[in-house]
């Protein structure tokens, strides 16, 4: 038994958790810097170009104005870190970020530094700048290679057959017969739930063939009701049909993207083409150096037919970006942030595969691994009416999540096109 | 030295002396466990609580918003869902699980050398990581390079993580491989504890293997078999590591199983309200299971199973 002495202490440790608990959950805000130069922490992600941004450090220290020390993180959590600091004193004072609706929750909770468009603004290509600019302020400058999307298709497979990459839907129904007719998958496709993003790529692009650019903008600026549009239900079922045809084969649904997944099926000339990013060209590098090189083709996706979409609109990945948080001794980073478009920053991230989106970046391509592939997307994306930022970074993951899960299903068959259409509607309550 | 054994003297006699009165511990004695359960199990149970009343993306403060996110987790279809599936593979879990590892348990408890050594190869899973176990048999299982594409005789021309009944399916069989190994250990422990004396006697009067097995050893194993299922129920409705990397909750959402749901709506959509409100439900419902369990199945009345010998 318990006696009463110790049923009080019970209670008050109880209660003092519940206060602790609830303490947690209003820590301060980020400090914020009061002088305009000093030190800079920058966060980055690891990747390949670490170094070239460690020599971009190295030479602002030298000569700048003020400190940056760089920390790479790792690209697991990296988001979730991020995020995590950003509500807290431990706040980076830049960090590298995918733009759009990703810095949305930022731009709103006031924890990011509104830069000057003028500063800017003529260093780099527009379509680049705008997926950095959020609630019309600019919060992102520009800081590594562009990825649009676009087709892959194995040359050998297309010669085997006699017949060319589409240029119209009327072509790609055409190669989806042809191909299907020879027991050849026509469009590899990623289908499982972590990757389902590459399936929305199809998505991306339908719409803007069909409705140009700005319907998405639409949605993206907050009218979750555009969804309506006809050219959503339109899109939905015309990836009905190719579902049905064996676009994709049949069983997609299980399939992962990257090595051992739709990569491979290309590869293995087990299928015909596949809708990916730029990044596409180094993942089948690294898998088969030989077929990257002597059967790996591209072209832009095809136009369709009546829509009202320009056929040079381009879709993917603009690029990636910094910002500037209220952490930051403001003089310095933006000091820093003027280093992007330096001409050893920009030689640095092309000999390292990137396509940057400087404009001084054209210049350097003829230094890339593969001249002519740099060349292809640089001008893809310069001459492109509209570079629409994949959906899924566009809106951020809060309805990003659900949009793929709907997509997901649209593509599994689970859901017909108008109860895509409602799905999508029901996401935003 | 001496004083050492002066002094272990002393503290014997005074125990002998304390010892008729049989005194319970105080409650002193419960103050670090009670302590640790506290500040890490109440406190947080507390605090979910809290936030399933809120709406709180992780940046700003916690608004307080009644009983909103309840509202919409009654009415929410993917709710009802997750809980069936979470139903289905703890229900699939126990199913497949639970006779395969009492045989293998008490089949691995006798003394043969060929049987130590079968066992050792048959608990060779338990060593692996779920990570290591999740991207190895997503791999086994990739439809165009993996088994499938090799034992269409098996699967036919169904990519098998493609429909929810083949992803529910999968989801068990690889739990199993995994857990089988784990629960058998636990069987092949309380196998070997049965008195030989039992076995012996029962031979005596007449009976068989099959009848020695049914009627000595499953009931010896009674509250084994209330562990073991106690661990499969809760770690079931926890299990949330070999979704995540397996199906992803996929096809859709057909394995979004319910601690997959949680995870989502806080991680990925920076809901943390709602999530709270689905944590205190799982909460709630694994409470609620093992209080079910150990009232069925009479393990709160603390009986042995060597009662008589």
């Amino acid at each position: 038994m318990m006696n009463s002495a110790s049923r009080k202490a019970l209670t008050a440790f109880v209660v003092c958790s519940a206060l602790l608990a609830a303490g947690c959950g209003s820590s301060g805000g980020g400090s914020s810097a009061s002088s305009p130069t000093g030190n800079v922490q920058f966060w980055t992600l690891q990747d390949p170009t670490n170094t070239v941004q460690q020599a971009q450090v190295d030479a602002f220290n030298t000569a700048g104005t003020g400190k940056v020390t760089m920390s790479v993180i790792s690209t697991d959590g990296f988001k979730d870190k991020v995020r995590t600091a950003m509500g807290s004193s431990q706040m980076p004072g830049i960090f590298f970020n995918w733009g759009g609706g990703s810095l949305n929750d930022y731009v709103k909770a006031g924890k990011l530094v509104s830069l000057d468009p003028s500063i800017f603004s003529s260093h780099f290509l527009p379509a680049a700048l705008q997926a950095g600019t959020v609630n019309g302020k600019l919060v992102g400058i520009p800081a590594r290679g562009t990825q649009p999307v676009f087709l892959f298709y194995d040359k050998k497979v297309f010669a085997d057959a006699g017949v060319q990459p589409p240029k119209t839907w009327a072509d790609l129904t055409n190669l989806v017969q042809v191909f299907t007719n020879k027991g050849i998958t026509p469009f590899a496709l990623a289908g499982s739930a972590t990757s389902s993003w590459t399936e929305l790529m199809w998505i991306e692009y339908l719409v803007d063939r069909l409705a140009g650019p700005e319907l998405f903008k639409k949605i993206a600026a907050g009218d979750w009701s555009q969804w309506n549009d006809p050219a959503i239900l339109k899109t939905a079922e015309m990836v009905q049909q190719l579902v049905a045809g064996g676009a994709f084969g049949k069983n997609f649904a299980s399939v992962n993207y990257g090595a051992g997944g739709s990569s491979t099926l290309l590869a293995k000339g087990k299928a015909a083409m596949q809708l990916m990013g730029s990044w596409e060209y180094a993942t089948q590098q690294a898998a088969d150096p030989n077929f990257a090189k002597n059967d790996l083709g591209y072209v832009a996706f095809p136009s369709v037919d009546g829509g009202q979409g320009n056929p040079a609109d381009v879709v993917g990945n603009p690029t990636n970006y910094l910002s500037v948080t209220t952490a930051a001794a403001k003089t310095t980073a933006v000091d820093f942030l003027k280093t992007t478009w330096s001409d050893a920053y920009v030689q640095g991230l092309v000999a390292k595969g990137e396509v940057p989106v400087t404009d001084n970046a054209k210049a350097a391509l003829t230094k890339a691994p593969d001249p002519a592939y740099a060349e292809f997307q640089y001008n893809l994306v310069a001459t492109a009416p509209a570079f629409t930022q994949s959906w899924d970074q566009a809106l951020g993951l809060t309805l990003g999540t659900p949009l793929l899960t709907e997509i997901q299903k649209l593509f599994n068959g689970q859901s017909s096109p108008q109860q895509f259409v409602s799905g999508v509607l029901a996401i935003k309550h | 030295m001496a004083s050492l054994i002066a002094g272990r003297t002393a503290r014997r006699q005074r125990a002998l002396s304390a010892a008729p009165t049989l005194e319970r511990p105080g409650a002193a004695w419960a103050v670090p466990g009670l302590l640790f359960f506290a500040v890490f199990a109440l406190a947080p149970m507390v605090g979910v609580l809290y936030l399933s009343l809120t709406s709180w993306d992780g940046l700003s403060t916690p608004q307080f918003t009644g009983l909103s996110n309840w509202s919409r987790f009654l009415t929410d279809g993917q709710v009802l869902q997750s809980t069936a599936v979470t139903g289905a593979l703890l229900i699939g879990n126990i199913l497949v699980q639970a006779p395969i590892s009492i045989l293998l348990g008490v089949w691995s408890a006798g003394r043969q050398r060929n049987r130590a050594v079968l066992s050792a190869v048959f608990f060779l899973p338990l060593l692996l990581s779920t990570a290591a176990t999740a991207v190895m048999w997503q791999q086994l299982l990739d439809p165009n390079f993996g088994l499938p594409a090799h034992l269409t005789w098996l699967f036919g021309n169904a990519s098998p993580l493609g429909s929810q009944s083949g992803a529910v399916a999968c989801l068990v069989l690889v739990t199993s491989w995994q857990f089988v190994p784990f629960h058998s250990l636990l069987y092949q422990g309380a196998a070997r504890a049965i008195p030989e004396t039992l076995y012996q006697a029962a031979a005596i009067d007449g009976a068989g293997r099959v009848r020695q097995f049914f009627h000595i050893t499953l009931p010896q194993l009674r509250n084994t078999m209330i562990t073991s299922t106690t661990f499969m129920v809760v770690g079931g409705l926890t299990a949330f590591d070999i979704v995540l990397l397996l199906t992803n909750g996929g096809p859709g959402t057909d394995t979004a199983i319910l601690p997959f749901m949680m995870y989502q709506t806080a991680f990925r959509t920076y809901d943390y309200g709602y999530a709270s409100a689905i944590a205190s439900f799982l909460l709630l419902l694994a409470t609620g299971a093992s209080v079910l369990l150990t009232r069925l199945s009479g393990y709160d009345r603390m009986t042995g199973t060597l009662e008589g010998l």
